[in-house]
């Protein structure tokens, strides 16, 4: 199949084939990374713009590598929140990038929609890079990439997803991911951050996290943001890491080789022991590798590429 | 002598419970016959055949943002949208700025309605001094002005304590209150319906149960103060089973409903349209259903349409910074007629009574009824009239609506105040 959409704005519309056809690019970019020089001239004279209201020195570096590894001409505006508050808006600032000559923005915003609206707004290819509590498709298509790298499929694996689920953008990119290539969801976490009627999306919902990991394929911890207990989400740290911390002995419920993943960055002896962050099951340094490769792909697949040339 | 005769239609007298061709004569602004078969004189005739002569539309809850907001609507434009929709009264909110809470405001308010000339206009004066929830406003100096109801409108009045000296005070007065009913610190930084489209969506979320908490103190507060409470803009299954409860055991309750709380749901969201951004959010099927039933048993006494303009430029901006509301007054009738009419869920009199002698009622006017030696207010409706909403085409200075497109059957084709026709879409009128 042939990349149809102008936009990435989520994974809730994709449909399988087309999830699977960003991981197949994803591998020929992939062996891109590999090389002693990594540079193709795919998209030569391709600007990509990221724009951030929101700081994300991790995933922002790794569209501009991605693109810069692309030969496409790239540019960063981090814009803080406030300028919005000042009277600038989003529609504006993507008229005067559009205005310029943008072929790609990526777009990081605080509040949910924000990629929806930029898109409607403007002719330019626009990537989601994180907006609000909404979706975060790049992060979960890389998590996507690599678990079908490691387990050969994704059909029929059990994922559980442990954390602040009702802030969390990865874990609704990740639901949608999943389930549409067939994988089984576990969703765990504080009562408190369980969104409401989730079980809808297909995901069984796990109030222990022994019930969460027991026979787990993979094992996706989520940041949990320290904040979120001033606001009396949870009652503490302290409780918080006994409750749904990840530890060896608890990941020894898992099914033997199960992978450990985290968006990063982590809190460690947190969410997750460090023994477990950087025992052998963990995968979480590849995640960030196989992060580049497939937003090269999506920048290629958007950009109106047909086969990879690499 | 100014003489319109209105002739050849069906006219619908919501308190007789009876719809019968009759003509209506109009001599100075007043009734002078209705029934068949009458004569103008030297008049001008209107040739209402194949219509629906209902009287006059009231809508008991509307934004019309003056003082203070007039790029959003001033009391002109919006007596515009009113006429255009088939409205001839309309109850302004007061949360204006200044708001509403002093003689001055309600005068000025007044004033300029009558300088527009259009549709009457009632204030509704504030419940707290600057809706702030505080101190009581000086209600009997607010009622001489002019006011018909007190309301801290767009605003709960989170404290109990506040709003039972309120309610004791407007009873004293003679005032009903209008309720908006939202307990703040389980609404705070919600934008939409707390449920699975907000989980999908990523959008915090208001719970059902932010307003049902409000509806059972208010209507407790009501019940021991005896003061007539009138909760505005219901929208959950819950606050209907509450109000349901509380008309059976007497309490003096009465509730309203919008046009887009009984079509829409909070499916409309899944764009991230900024015109299905309200307060109270839309909520779930379950819900509209629970409306709709409501409006057919009569616990939901009124339909209203809480029209609540804004720029432009102010909702054109991610979902969660656009502000709350939508225009109602343009699209309410069709929406009455296409959604609730049609299907059978109310007879075209019960839904006239909801837009005329129920608020009528609730407010203590004269208006919303057809007979001899009453002001000539009067709305004439085509039952068959089908039109595509466009908001390019509305008298309000508001564009923010979410039935863009829709097709609507049922819709206005004259709007008559005092014996003046104030919008007349097509009919002729022979003097």
């Amino acid at each position: 199949m042939n990349w149809k959409r102008k936009d990435l704005l989520g994974l809730q519309n994709l449909s399988a084939e087309e999830i699977k056809l960003i991981l197949d690019t994803a591998v020929p970019m992939k062996e891109i990374l590999g090389r002693a020089i990594k540079k193709v001239p795919t998209l030569r004279g391709r600007t990509v713009v990221t724009l951030f209201y929101e700081p994300s020195t991790r995933t922002r570096t790794s569209f501009e590598l991605a693109a810069k590894y692309l030969s496409a001409d790239s540019v960063n505006i981090s814009t803080s929140t406030s300028s919005v508050v000042k009277g600038e808006t989003l529609k504006d600032t993507a008229r005067t990038l559009a205005a310029m000559g943008a072929d790609v923005v990526i777009l990081r915003h605080p509040m949910a929609g924000a990629p929806n609206l930029l898109a409607r707004t403007i002719r330019a290819a626009v990537i989601n890079a994180g907006d609000g509590a909404h979706e975060h498709p790049t992060q979960a298509l890389l998590d996507l990439f690599t678990v079908r790298e490691k387990k050969g499929g994704l059909a029929g694996l059990n994922v559980a997803i442990i954390g602040d689920i009702l802030h969390s953008r990865v874990a609704r990119s990740n639901i949608w991911g999943f389930t549409k290539m067939g994988a089984r969801v576990r969703i765990c976490g504080p009562a408190t951050m369980i969104p409401p009627e989730i079980e809808a999306t297909g995901v069984q919902v796990c109030t222990r996290i022994e019930e969460a990991l027991d026979g787990a394929d993979v094992v996706m911890m989520l940041r949990i943001q320290l904040e979120r207990q001033q606001r009396g989400l949870f009652p503490s740290i302290r409780e918080y890491a006994r409750l749904f911390g990840l530890n060896r002995e608890r990941l020894a419920l898992a099914r033997s080789g199960a992978l450990v993943m985290h968006p990063g960055p982590i809190n460690r002896g947190v969410e997750i022991a460090p023994e477990v962050a950087d025992g052998i099951n963990s995968v979480i340094n590849e995640q960030v590798t196989n992060g580049v490769a497939v937003r090269m792909a999506l920048l290629y697949l958007l950009s109106g590429g047909g086969m990879p040339d690499a | 002598m100014h003489k319109l005769l209105i002739k050849g239609g069906r006219v619908i007298d919501p308190q007789a419970g009876e719809m019968i061709p009759a003509d209506i004569l109009i001599v100075e602004g007043k009734i002078a016959a209705v029934g068949p078969g009458l004569e103008p004189g030297e008049g001008a005739v209107m040739d209402v055949a194949g219509k629906l002569v209902a009287p006059g539309l009231i809508d008991m809850h509307v934004h019309f943002r003056e003082p203070g907001f007039e790029a959003k609507e001033t009391i002109t434009s919006g007596s515009r949208a009113a006429a255009r929709g088939g409205f001839t009264a309309v109850a302004c909110m007061p949360n204006t700025n200044p708001v509403a809470d002093n003689r001055a405001v309600i005068s000025y308010i007044k004033a300029r309605a009558k300088e527009a000339g259009l549709v009457k206009v009632y204030p509704i004066g504030a419940l707290t001094r600057g809706s702030r929830g505080e101190e009581l406003t000086e209600m009997a100096d607010l009622k001489e002005a002019g006011a018909v109801a007190l309301s801290d409108d767009g605003r709960p009045v989170a404290s109990a304590a506040v709003m039972r000296r309120a309610m004791q005070y407007a009873r004293m007065v003679g005032l009903p209150v209008i309720s908006h009913c939202e307990e703040p610190t389980l609404s705070a930084g919600g934008v939409m319906h707390e449920g699975y489209m907000s989980t999908v969506l990523g959008l915090p979320g208001i719970p059902a149960a932010a307003e049902e908490i409000m509806v059972a103190r208010d209507i407790i507060l009501s019940e021991y103060t005896g003061c007539p409470l009138h909760i505005a803009h219901v929208s959950t299954a819950g606050s209907v089973r509450l109000i349901r409860e509380a008309k059976a055991r007497g309490v003096p309750v009465t509730a309203e409903v919008t046009p887009h709380h009984f079509t829409l749901t909070d499916r409309a969201v899944a764009d991230y349209d900024t015109s299905t951004k309200v307060n109270p959010p839309l909520r779930t099927e379950e819900d509209v259903a629970a409306l709709k039933e409501a409006l057919a048993d009569g616990t939901i006494d009124v339909i209203a349409t809480d029209h609540a303009p804004h720029t432009l430029e102010e909702k054109d901006v991610e979902y969660q910074m656009a502000p709350f509301g939508l225009v109602g007054l343009e699209t309410a009738l069709g929406l009455v007629w296409t959604e609730l009419v049609i299907p059978g869920v109310l007879s075209p009199v019960e839904a006239i009574r909801k837009l005329t002698v129920n608020p009528a009622r609730i407010l203590g006017l004269r208006e919303g009824v057809i007979k001899v030696g009453a002001d000539a207010d009067i709305t004439i409706i085509d039952p068959q009239l089908t039109e595509v909403v466009d908001p390019a085409a509305f008298a309000s200075k508001g564009r923010n609506t979410p039935f863009a497109g829709r097709s609507l059957q049922g819709l206005p084709v004259a709007t008559i105040v005092r014996g003046q026709v104030v919008y007349n879409r097509n009919l002729a009128v022979i003097a």
